[in-house]
């Protein structure tokens, strides 16, 4: 077996032989093992975490027309391990009449919302947590915890700013959720199971091009699951302070805000995986494990910064139009197209491959477009019925 | 005693520790995350009998939904989350007798079955458990019938909150 192409074994059976070497039993070798490959993974993320911050800050300064970070150590890179210091130091307040166990445990469980979706996350061919044959609802349960977290936040830290913008937070998590849910069905039809490895490995063609609309919904339902802007309900800081987690000081509120952002990296990187190939490119992932971990990761930085694009951009939604938008608009969307991708690809099941991918293309495109018509005529009937109908002003000479 | 049974052992008495936990404490908040860690001890159970399907729905349905659902009722509806009244009624001993029955008739039939003493036999590799579920599901021979009176009971609930809820102009 080569090294370059699978490089966790090798590293594993050298363990292994050491271990038992010492007198170790192999049972007790192999789940000491295990714990030191997550414990590698958890820190590797971890450490990414802290750049992570740097980029946002570096991203967020160049769309806002300035230079962001650059004192502490070259291009500001210092920047984010002096925050973190300065995280640390801080006095750790907790505010009077607050819930103290179930405050102290909101921020850990916020983090390992996040964290426990790397487990099925396919970094590479051969390496991978596990092959989940759940895959896709293990994604949602993984939000669950982290609505969970948020409500526990807002409820427990005894603010009413908290529990606002809690009840915001996880109105709008609980909403999005279903259309996400129903169009991460869409890979798994294509693939024929949920796991994050099969739906990889079964992008000959990446799905983006066979179903544009669902990673177009996917991508918006990810980004109201993160509570950022367009959505950031939770935590509308001209609104509500700062929302959720307004009580919290030092690492506590580190905690949340690092989890924020590894949650959006992570969400780039499922976007990558369940719609752009993974770690798939080119046959680049057959060459080493070394290669496909950079795909995977270059993949993810990509979603990860459409994902800051469009916070850094958009406006925030008024909160019953964001509900409206998602119960009306999207949820139905998202069941006609699981339908429709569905029948079509028990009809075409024979059809050649140039004929699938430009029918499910096509009929993505037509159903994209009937469905913004249709929203278009009703809100005009909407508007008119409110305004009156229009009248076109004719100019004076 | 196997690695196995221990963590049965464990996951249990923590399951049944947060349900004792659900209708002893006082703050009713409390006992809804006491409700939590239950469902999640059930679903970490689904794990270790390899139904990873049903783990994940457990936590996807009764933690996601539905006891978010609890959380939000009990915030909206109560002011003070301390409960003051007696946790006991007059009814308490016809509650524990039945309990003492039930669990008096599930000893003595258990008794009679030999599969206490018997280990599970061991997945074949490649089994698709998710794909068999979902077949069962939609077969006529299997669960078509119970699947199908779910989903319009459901569309029913759906329907009617949707009524109830509709803003008559």
């Amino acid at each position: 077996m080569d090294f370059l192409q699978d490089p966790l074994k090798i590293a594993a059976d050298w363990l292994l032989g050491i271990f038992t070497g010492w007198g170790m039993p192999e049972i007790a070798a192999q789940v000491l093992i295990g714990f030191l490959g997550v414990l590698i993974l958890l820190s590797a993320l971890m450490v990414l975490d802290i750049f992570l911050v740097w980029v946002e800050r570096k991203v967020v300064s160049r769309f806002q027309d300035r230079i962001g970070p650059n004192r502490v150590g070259p291009f500001g890179l210092i920047q984010p391990l002096a925050d973190i210091i300065k995280l640390l130091i801080k006095e750790d307040t907790t505010p009077e009449g607050a819930d103290r166990v179930v405050y102290n445990i909101a921020p850990l469980l916020s983090m390992m919302s996040v964290l426990i979706l790397w487990a099925i996350v396919p970094l590479a061919p051969t390496m991978l947590g596990v092959d989940l044959n759940v895959g896709a609802l293990y994604l949602i349960a993984a939000g669950a915890i982290g609505t969970l977290s948020i409500i526990m936040a807002g409820w427990a830290s005894n603010n009413k700013y908290a529990l606002i913008g809690a009840f915001r937070q996880v109105a709008v998590m609980v909403s999005f959720e279903i259309p996400m849910l129903t169009v991460l069905l869409i890979p798994t039809i294509f693939a024929g199971s949920m796991g994050m490895s099969a739906i990889t490995q079964n992008q000959d063609i990446w799905y983006v091009w066979i179903t544009p609309l669902g990673a177009l919904i996917f991508l918006i339902a990810a980004i109201a699951e993160l509570g950022r802007a367009p959505f950031d309900m939770g935590e509308a800081e001209s609104e509500l302070v700062s929302g959720y987690n307004i009580e919290y000081s030092g690492m506590k509120f580190g905690m949340f805000y690092a989890g924020e952002l590894l949650h959006a990296f992570t969400f780039g990187g499922f976007w990558a995986i369940l719609f752009f190939g993974g770690y798939r490119f080119f046959g680049l992932e057959q060459v080493s494990a070394f290669l496909a971990v950079a795909v995977v990761v270059f993949k993810a930085m990509i979603g990860y910064w459409i994902i800051m694009w469009i916070k850094y951009t958009l406006l925030r939604i008024r909160i019953d139009h964001m509900l409206a938008f998602n119960w009306k608009f999207l949820t139905p969307l998202a069941f006609v197209l699981l339908m429709v991708t569905a029948l079509l690809n028990a009809l075409l099941a024979d059809a050649a491959s140039w004929f699938y991918i430009s029918i499910m293309f096509l009929s993505n495109v037509l159903l994209g477009w009937i469905s913004l018509e249709v929203a278009r005529v009703y809100s005009r009937r909407q508007r008119e019925k409110v305004e009156g109908p229009k009248v076109v002003e004719v100019a004076h000479h | 005693m196997t690695a196995e049974q221990i963590i049965f052992l464990l996951v249990a008495f923590f399951t049944l520790g947060s349900g004792f936990m659900v209708v002893t404490t006082r703050n009713l908040i409390h006992a809804a995350l006491w409700l939590i860690a239950t469902l999640f001890g059930v679903a970490v159970i689904f794990a270790l009998l390899d139904a990873g399907f049903l783990a994940v729905v457990q936590v996807v349905v009764y933690i996601g939904a539905i006891a978010i659902l609890f959380i939000f009722a009990v915030m909206l509806t109560r002011k003070d989350m301390r409960d003051q009244g007696p946790q006991m009624n007059r009814n308490w001993w016809f509650g524990a007798l039945i309990s003492v029955l039930t669990f008096g008739g599930l000893y003595f039939l258990l008794q009679g079955w030999n599969g206490l003493s018997k280990t599970a036999a061991d997945i074949p590799s490649g089994f698709d458990a998710v794909g068999e579920l979902g077949n069962a599901l939609v077969s006529p021979n299997a669960y078509v019938l119970p699947f199908e009176v779910a989903s319009v009971l459901l569309v029913a609930a759906l329907v009617g909150a949707v009524y109830v809820a509709f803003n008559w102009k």
